[in-house]
């Protein structure tokens, strides 16, 4: 970058101004072009962002560190938009208090599904093991996946493409495949979405409903929890 | 609106700090919420709570505004994926379907499970 001769570009390639403009930059246009097809779930705005971002970093030969001191700023609200999630609970705590046995019980479920099928099926298709061990936190929010990965000697940037990846597909398939299912029941389309696609589905589930965005959310966080100590145990159990 | 958002960051630092110095397996984030949830409950209760942040609805206005915005967040992770093409190359579809795969699965095990218990409550409430 040393003998670029655009001067002006080496100095904002390098500053946090610039990586935190595009990314909210592009993230309102995926926004935009979201809401202009009616939210439709192919359209997922940070599924197009990360590939603009991506496509963007990789044409201008600029390393994901450089970006990152930028965009860190945006990735640091991951923390706080955790702790706000207080309010709809608090909010909607009437409605809650009664649906606590159907929650904690397809927590557990759903934990337990989510962790043993990431892992045999990984196994299955003959993924090596480091990366494996990587993909078993998948459905938990990429802070708390990253750290669970680091503990077990996996790869946490492999983690948080993993969750990325999960919570996207997660958002994207979650409303056509619950209108098959039948179910109308927003707590339960809700409590799933935040279970097995975190945040992501979380976001997703409050542009769909109200009530399954609160759900999300519950989920999201219990999920955290319970995956914490469920991943160190199936990995004991099932990886060879 | 500063004090709301200053209050949500005391929950999240509460939070890390009691999770560091105890060890807990537990988010810093997930232990603030917990908190923030009952700082909202007690305020309900006790009224000399009710002041600044947990007044007027403060901490509400100013959490609602960042879980609107909660997608744009996963961005600076997601992009990450740069620097894992090489990953991606030699198993990428094999990685792709397997978190496809599996989060089908989970999805379904998840409703189904949410909906089979809350159905067999409420007949129970019925008889």
């Amino acid at each position: 970058m040393k003998d670029n001769p655009f001067s002006l570009w080496v100095y904002l390639s390098q500053s946090p101004l610039l990586w935190l403009t595009v990314t909210l930059l592009v993230y309102a246009s995926t926004d935009a072009v979201s809401l202009a097809t009616r939210r439709h779930p192919l359209a997922n705005p940070v599924l197009h962002a990360m590939w603009i971002v991506g496509a963007f970093l990789l044409l201008t030969g600029t390393s994901y560190t450089t970006y990152f001191a930028g965009a860190q700023f945006v990735h640091f609200l991951l923390g706080p938009a955790t702790v706000a999630l207080a309010v709809p609970l608090y909010e909607n705590r009437k409605r809650v208090v009664p649906s606590i046995v159907p929650m904690l019980v397809a927590l557990v479920a759903g934990s337990v599904t989510a962790v043993v099928s990431v892992v045999l099926l990984a196994e299955l298709a003959g993924l090596p093991r480091d990366v494996v061990l990587s993909l078993a936190p998948k459905s938990v929010t990429a802070g708390v996946a990253m750290g669970i990965a680091e503990s077990l000697h996996a790869d946490p940037s492999v983690t948080a493409v993993a969750v990325i990846l999960t919570g996207i597909m997660g958002a994207i398939i979650v409303t056509p495949l619950m209108n098959r299912t039948g179910i109308t029941d927003f707590r339960a389309r809700g409590f799933a979405a935040g279970l097995a696609a975190h945040g992501i589905g979380t976001a997703r589930a409050f542009q769909v409903d109200e009530i399954a965005g609160v759900f999300s959310g519950i989920a999201m966080s219990l999920n955290a929890l319970v995956t914490s100590f469920l991943v160190p145990l199936a990995v004991t159990l099932l990886v060879r | 609106m500063l004090a709301s958002l200053g209050l949500i960051l005391l929950c999240q630092l509460i939070g890390e700090a009691v999770v560091r110095s105890l060890g807990l397996p537990v988010p810093g984030p997930v232990l603030g919420l917990l908190l923030l949830l009952i700082l909202l409950l007690a305020r309900d209760r006790f009224a000399l709570l009710a002041r600044g942040p947990l007044r007027d609805d403060g901490v509400e206005t100013a959490s609602k505004g960042l879980l609107a915005h909660l997608s744009p967040l996963f961005v600076p992770a997601g992009v990450g994926v740069v620097q894992k093409l090489d990953l991606l190359a030699s198993h990428g579809i094999a990685i792709i379907l397997v978190l496809a795969l599996s989060v089908v699965v989970t999805l379904l095990a998840t409703v189904f499970t949410f909906s089979l218990v809350s159905r067999l409550l409420r007949q129970q409430d019925v008889r």
